[in-house]
């Protein structure tokens, strides 16, 4: 990130303390960076400004000049320039600063404004919390909490309204809990490109609502579940399982393609109850997509691979590892080995290193998918970088694994070491996998692993720690959210074992005892160690493969560099 | 949809008023339920793709004005306010006796189809209620006796319209 030039910049003053901000930046966000809190519905960073909750009023003011001499009005008392308070509030989201701006957010008039408008949000508000999802993270409860009276003066009815519209398949709709900011209804519109969500009626009877015989479904509906300031929206999937409070949040990268949509995932003893996206504002903002947010049920999934079998029988790690390494050696010269898109630059370069001792060739399984211009790219391997930077590949790979299909033909290859790789699924026939001895390191049972001779259980991106390179060339890491299933070892220590009993050198086990090998390595990322990636990535030189076509076309922060 | 060529020429012509389509909303609704009498799930589609819009956002117009219908009414509309200087006056018993003449209740088309009756807000001539409004016409303390004069005419024309 380049810093703005000292020109773009504004001095405004908030509470009495005065920060430089770009121009351009809303009152919510300058009194952010001075750790100022206004309370807001309706803002949100990433959307357009709609101005409609009230609840950010603050009191404006601005330096006073003389009309006729145009010099500055000084105040006798303090000294200094006065400021002109202006009698009304103004809404701070709406408020971009400009020289010599002033605002209150701590004055009476302020703090009456929040409560008016507290109480008006909350006559009709159900006020359900003991059985609302949105508790613990309800911007209507914390802000009840600083601005409500505590008693209600409304003795009318309160508004009746749907309690349980389905939107759509993800996405649950409880009217009366809305306060009508309309961040879903933006959103759909400006980022998901569906506008299918509006208001109808009017005052305390509006309501939110689908155009009728259309659904709320495409693929970011669940973002319209996090923004929603209350607990209007809730996911389906969600709903009723978990108490957030209760929950460990882990950043996470979601595996789907090569965007690399940064997530937290939210897990609580061990188990995984929803994925959020995590904001990074260089590639997926506040967002990602629905189908993401699925992925830790594979963690789950009835054919998970829990335990090592050799020769179709289940055997300790150790005696898996054993006739792994036996396999590998005895087939001399006639081993191929397939790494994967999907395993980590940890992972890839241990594979990389293993393809060197066996002298065997690697490739890895290309994944092509549709690119919706938003957070999914063609590429639908998280690191397919990854394994051109550690040098497993030096091609980008197609889909189907043609050259290892012909040498198993001829009878060139003998002996296959998968990683992560469903060979079949690439293309293989049932022929040619007989044809080989199969040694397969994967999470999920597959046609692969039903014909291996020696299969070694892995861990899902949930349970262990790595990192993978994204579209932009930007290196991010995940780190370990829940343990992996009894028995199964850390996919790092069961290749650097592998490769030790193969032949090949000793190396670290872990991401943190193996960086520092990658480091030494590969000149990409020199200098770079697994602890010192930052949250938010960090950018690669991607230079060295500028000759290569890349097929992701335009997506939110990313351009290809053809077009660029 | 099946408008008539003039009301298809009048909407080409009052888009051109505005500088953005968008806000040719209400003027298109308001043509479209002239011809109709009411706005239908397919005119809202219709006028959205017209004016490039989606249909949630002519939705949201239709819902938010209440003097857009979106079922159909009878051939006249009868609107007897229902607000305080009139109530006081007796509107509620006007509304009433127009139900019972066309033994029909407000909100439903009449048996007959002659007539859609409504209970509304304020029409704005406060000082001679109970206001009625027949379609475009404004009739001024409307009570019981008038409302049956009103209700006679109506039917009478109906009568001479189908001989
Ligand atoms: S459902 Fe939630 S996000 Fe949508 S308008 Fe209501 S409060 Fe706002
Ligand atoms: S946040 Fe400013 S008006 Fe809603
Ligand atoms: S109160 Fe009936 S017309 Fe105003």
């Amino acid at each position: 990130m380049t810093q703005p030039a000292q020109t773009d910049l504004i001095t405004v003053t908030i509470d009495g303390r005065e920060i430089a901000v770009p121009k351009g930046t809303n009152m919510i966000e300058a009194a952010r960076l001075l750790g100022i809190d206004i309370p807001h519905y309706c803002y949100h960073p990433k959307l357009s400004v709609a101005g409609n909750c009230r609840m950010c009023l603050v009191e404006m003011g601005m330096l006073a000049f003389d009309p006729a001499t145009k010099q500055p009005v000084m105040d006798p008392a303090s000294g200094k320039q006065k400021v002109n308070w202006m009698p009304k509030p103004v809404i701070a989201c709406f408020t971009n600063a400009a020289p010599g701006l002033h605002i209150r957010t701590n004055t009476p008039l302020v703090r009456e404004c929040r409560e008016g408008v507290m109480e008006f949000l909350l006559i009709n508000h159900p006020l359900d919390c003991p059985i609302c999802d949105q508790a613990g993270e309800c911007k209507l409860q914390e802000q009840a909490t600083a601005y409500g009276r505590g008693y209600s003066r409304f003795i009318e009815q309160k508004n009746v309204k749907p309690k349980r519209t389905l939107l759509g398949p993800r996405v649950m709709l409880d009217d009366e809990r809305c306060v009508l900011c309309s961040r879903c209804i933006r959103f759909s519109k400006e980022v998901a490109k569906d506008d299918v969500l509006g208001f109808v009626d009017r005052g305390s009877y509006s309501t939110l609502t689908c155009y009728p015989g259309r659904r709320l479904e495409n693929n970011y509906s669940l973002n319209t579940v996090d923004i929603c300031p209350v607990g209007a929206l809730t996911s389906v999937d969600f709903r009723f399982k978990m108490r957030v409070w209760f929950l460990k949040q882990t950043p996470s990268i979601d595996t789907e393609s090569s965007v690399g949509v940064n997530t937290t995932v939210w897990s609580r003893e061990g188990v995984i109850y929803r994925i959020t996206p995590r904001r990074n504002d260089a590639v997926n903002d506040t967002w990602m997509p629905d189908s993401g947010r699925e992925l830790y049920k594979q963690v789950r999934a009835e054919n998970r691979l829990t335990a090592a079998l050799a020769a179709g029988q289940s055997a300790t790690l150790d005696a898996a590892l054993a006739a792994a390494a036996e396999l590998l050696k005895s087939a001399a010269s006639a081993v191929a080995v397939v790494g994967s898109g999907r395993s980590s630059v940890d992972e890839q370069f241990l594979t990389r290193k293993l393809a060197a001792a066996l002298k065997a060739p690697a490739w890895i399984v290309g994944r092509a998918g549709e690119g919706d211009g938003i957070l999914l790219s063609t590429d639908r391997n998280p690191n397919t970088r990854g394994a051109l930077v550690t040098g497993l590949i030096k091609a980008l790979p197609g889909p189907q694994l043609g050259e290892l299909a012909a040498a198993i033909d001829a009878g060139k290859v003998t002996t296959v070491l998968a990683v992560n790789e469903d060979l079949a699924a690439a293309g293989l026939t049932a022929a040619q996998l007989a044809k080989v001895r199969v040694i397969y390191l994967g999470t999920h049972a597959n046609a692969t692993s039903a014909a291996a001779q020696v299969v070694l259980p892995a861990l899902t991106v949930f349970e262990k720690s790595g990192a993978f390179i994204n579209q932009q060339f930007r290196l991010q890491k995940f780190v370990t959210a829940v343990p992996g299933p009894a028995g199964v070892s850390d996919d790092l220590a069961t290749l650097a074992r592998l490769l030790v009993a193969v032949g090949g050198p000793k190396l670290g086990e872990t991401a943190t005892t193996l960086w520092p090998a990658l480091a030494a390595e590969i000149p990409a990322l020199a200098s770079v160690s697994f602890a010192g990636i930052p949250d938010e990535g960090l950018p690669l030189d991607s230079k060295p493969w500028a000759g290569l076509r890349f097929g992701e076309g335009a997506s939110l922060h990313f351009q290809p560099a053809a077009a660029t | 949809m099946n408008l008539k060529p003039e009301t298809l020429q009048r909407i080409d012509e009052v888009i051109t008023h505005y500088p953005v389509k968008r806000s040719a909303v209400l003027p298109l609704l308001h043509l479209v339920q002239e011809e109709q009498g009411y706005i239908s799930r397919e005119a809202i589609e219709w006028i959205a793709a017209k004016l490039e819009l989606q249909p949630i956002n002519v939705y949201e117009v239709v819902t938010f004005y209440p003097m857009f219908r979106q079922h159909p009414v009878g051939r006249r509309h009868i609107k007897v306010c229902r607000t305080l200087s009139c109530a006081l006056n007796g509107g509620y018993r006007t509304c009433e006796e127009f139900e019972k003449e066309f033994a029909t209740q407000r909100g439903a088309i009449s048996p007959d189809g002659e007539v859609t009756i409504e209970f509304v807000e304020c029409l704005a001539s406060c000082g001679s209620g109970p206001a009625v409004m027949i379609d475009d016409d404004l009739h001024e303390k409307v009570d019981c006796a008038k409302a049956r004069a009103l209700a006679a005419q109506i039917k009478a024309e109906a009568a001479a319209r189908t001989k």
